[in-house]
């Protein structure tokens, strides 16, 4: 299936030796002119790039505090060198995170430390020469920036805010990367990473409705820019049609629908996603949150819901209040943005939803921390609440439910290997390898638990499992989304389902719709 | 005053002013460099005395090397609180009348000095012997270990095996803290401990030693998690702001 070695599962996870420059070869696609140009960096490597570079350093460094305290305290002690699935499922040395960061690190001591200026062997600094340039773009695309090392440095040494930067001066210098610049520069142009324009949008939507429909009886309504309308639903432009996205906004759907709020999507804003933090651009983070804001206050919403996805809910969890807000023109009341998680998490403790559990009996789950939920945002408004959400709406909607081993779950979660703008084609052989760890826990709960399915709350991560799993000797859709077991639980009122398990369906099983 | 007394007078204004000096301009740095986002590792504490908290953990109990690695952290706590007591035990050399808790912790710090080589021995074995660690270690990270090995043997020289006049070593140090210098003992194992003294706190603000004040600045463990409750901009980032809307 692979032209390349697919990392062995073993009982264990084991930590490998260092080996060098074992996936050095595995760097994206460049970024073509037009794609650099339409964000606004140099269509193609300048001339005078490293001075260039270094300025933008220069910039960098007096401009993000994460980045000068991280490049200058950490102390070489190793703790976080086997703590990357990068690292564990390629045996690469510059995949342990420090080595990553060490490969940024070099040269800004060389730059702006006295002991690089004047004993760059001794501290380990180097001039910035073409080849560290393509290290550089192998390695910090070699980067999901999960943040798990971050995790375990005794200084919170976060190697994504490294590779973010990294990734904004090869950008600034004219070598960019081509999936997330593609990417941001399709929303731009037309509103969701996937170029999908409004009328396939409100074709998919009906066809939505009829399967709804079809599958209950009862009319559930999946509106697109419809003004007036209490919630602004953002969802990853995966969930329109992909497999098992979409299955998850049909629950989304029918969650509202039980709620009897009147909610919207918005053409304008048809993407949860914003790759402008991975490519750590300030400004086109920024660009692509105001987007949001405009359809919120262009469709006159109360409320704003975002639907499942990791590093979107990152970005809107932590970061849409500075970059787009104040959103003073919502409803206070509620948490802006909030999570669909915790929209339904509500109802359910309000005793609001009423649930069939058994309909997902013929599967036993286990739950995926997606890295940007676990690690970058919370939910719920208490400590650990994006740990505690997820499983319970998860445990509502079924009845066999167990976790992947303590030192693989919660903000010790391992990435699916897809993330952080590695989610491309020409990076598969990298994801296969970092899905290794993650795949190897999944391995333990169906060997012990019986486990069949794996739940997920990221867009990224569901793509990436469905890619991946069959290489482990895993099936495709036994990555399932968290709205998914939702919906195939929830009972409707006046639904076909609600009406057998009252018993008041007629002998051809139809139910008595009103 | 000897030729030798005279160098270490010298040396000592000048390592005391370039740490001061270094350590300063390098927190003013760290403070005064926006932090535009944020982003606490979570779960993070949802307000601010979680924050010291959190922070107190890290720094007094090393909690997430604990987390991540059983055997960093053994030698590391080793190290860093045998070299607290074995500091603080020193500061009967620089204060006259002796602290009385000074004088509690003596007895302790003396040992301790044990603890800190123990530790740094682990810590130092550990760039040998792990790969990873070896790859990782760069040519300072050997001698720094060197110098602190260096400081502990020579002290443990002097406290249990070769005496040396303490009571001058004190009047040495007063006096410099008074600006009267005085002569310093010219014993070998004196001059050698407080020559590598010297040169840590050179390096100190120029090296991975910043560490010690980085760790307090670090986003991802001293922010609270409040994103959506308040918000956080940043200077440069209101500039941006100005004028679109
Ligand atoms: S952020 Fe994640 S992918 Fe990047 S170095 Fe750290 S652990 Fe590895
Ligand atoms: S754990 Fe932190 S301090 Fe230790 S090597 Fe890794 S990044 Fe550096």
């Amino acid at each position: 299936m692979a032209d390349f070695d697919v990392p062995e599962l073993k009982e264990y996870l084991e930590v490998p030796e260092p080996r060098e420059n074992v996936t050095n070869h595995l760097a994206p696609f460049t970024a073509k002119p037009d794609h650099q140009t339409d964000l606004g960096f140099p269509a193609e490597l300048v001339d005078n790039w490293k001075e260039v570079a270094i300025d933008k350093m220069g910039d960098l460094l007096g401009k993000y505090r994460s980045l000068r305290v991280f490049l200058d305290t950490c102390v070489h002690c190793g703790a976080c060198t086997d703590k990357c699935h990068y690292y564990l499922g390629t045996t690469d040395a510059n995949n342990m995170p420090v080595a990553r960061q060490e490969l940024l690190r070099k040269v800004y001591r060389r730059y702006f430390t006295f002991a690089g200026k004047y004993f760059p062997k001794l501290v380990g600094a180097t001039d910035l020469t073409e080849e560290v340039l393509d290290d550089w773009y192998s390695y910090f695309h070699q980067c999901s920036q999960c943040r798990r090392c971050s995790v375990f440095c005794p200084y919170g040494i976060d190697t994504a805010e490294i590779s973010m930067a990294a990734r904004e001066i090869m950008d600034e210098v004219g070598k960019g990367q081509k999936y997330c610049n593609e990417i941001i520069a399709k929303v731009y142009k037309i509103g969701n990473n996937l170029g999908l324009p409004q009328p396939a949008l409100a074709d998919t939507l009906e066809g939505l409705e009829e399967d709804i429909e079809d599958e209950t009886g009862v009319k559930v309504r999946l509106p697109l820019d419809e003004k007036g309308a209490d919630i602004l639903l953002i969802t990853p432009s995966a969930d329109f049609f992909a497999e098992p996205h979409v299955d998850g906004l049909m629950g989304y759907a029918k969650v509202f629908h039980e709620a009897g709020v009147s909610w919207t999507l918005s053409s304008e804003a048809s993407e949860a996603a914003n790759f402008g933090m991975f490519i750590g651009s300030y400004d086109n983070m920024r660009k692509l949150a105001l987007r949001i804001r405009k359809a919120a206050l262009d469709l006159g919403v109360k409320r704003i819901i975002f639907g499942e996805c990791g590093h979107a809910w990152r970005v809107a969890y932590s970061f849409l209040n500075t970059l787009a807000g104040p959103f003073d023109f919502l409803d206070q009341k509620y948490p802006i943005p909030q999570h669909i998680c915790e929209f339904t998490y509500d109802l359910l403790n309000e005793n609001k939803l009423r649930m069939n559990k058994a309909e997902n009996d013929h599967m036993t789950l286990t739950f995926h921390d997606s890295c940007n939920v676990a690690r970058g945002a919370g939910m719920g408004g208490f400590e650990g609440g994006q740990f505690v959400i997820p499983r319970a709406v998860i445990k509502a909607s079924c009845n066999n439910y167990y976790d992947m081993d303590d030192d693989t779950i919660h903000d010790a979660t391992f990435c699916c290997g897809g993330g952080g703008g590695l989610l491309t084609d020409d990076l598969m052989e990298i994801r296969v390898k970092g899905a290794m760890p993650r795949m190897q826990a999944l391995k333990q709960v169906t060997e012990e638990h019986g486990v069949t399915n794996l739940a997920a709350i990221c867009a990224i991560c569901k793509s990436q499992f469905a890619k991946t799993l069959p290489y482990f000797g895993f099936s495709m859709d036994q990555i399932v989304s968290v709205h998914q077991l939702v919906s195939n639980a929830i009972v409707l009122k006046g639904s076909e389902q609600e009406a057998e398990l009252d018993g008041t369906a007629d002998e051809n099983g139809e139910a008595e719709t009103a | 005053m000897s030729l030798v007394s005279a160098l270490y007078v010298g040396l000592f204004y000048f390592a005391t002013v370039f740490l001061v000096v270094g350590l300063v301009l390098r927190i003013k740095t760290y403070a005064q460099t926006p932090a535009p986002l944020k982003i606490p590792t979570m779960p993070a504490p949802r307000t601010e005395t979680g924050v010291a908290l959190r922070m107190f953990r890290e720094v007094a109990f090393f909690e997430s090397l604990f987390r991540s690695n059983k055997w960093i952290w053994l030698f590391g706590i080793l190290f860093h609180f045998g070299m607290l007591l074995v500091l603080l035990r020193h500061l009967r050399y620089f204060t006259e009348p002796v602290w009385f808790w000074v004088n509690w912790v003596q007895p302790f710090g003396k040992y301790a000095a044990f603890a800190m080589l123990a530790g740094l021995l682990g810590l130092w074995a550990r760039r040998f012997l792990v790969a990873r660690i070896r790859y990782i270690s760069t040519p300072s990270d050997h001698l720094m270990l060197a110098l602190l090995v260096g400081i502990a043997m020579s002290g443990i020289g002097m406290s249990f095996l070769v005496h040396t006049d303490i009571i001058s070593v004190k009047a040495f140090f007063l006096g410099m803290l008074h600006f009267s210098p005085q002569s310093l003992p010219t014993d070998p194992l004196l001059l050698v401990h407080l020559g590598l003294v010297a040169t840590l706190m050179i390096i100190f603000p120029i090296s991975k030693l910043l560490h010690a004040p980085g760790v307090f600045f670090s986003p991802t463990r001293n922010q609270t998690d409040s994103s959506r409750e308040q918000r956080h901009i940043a200077d440069w980032a209101k500039e941006l702001e100005a004028g679109e809307r």
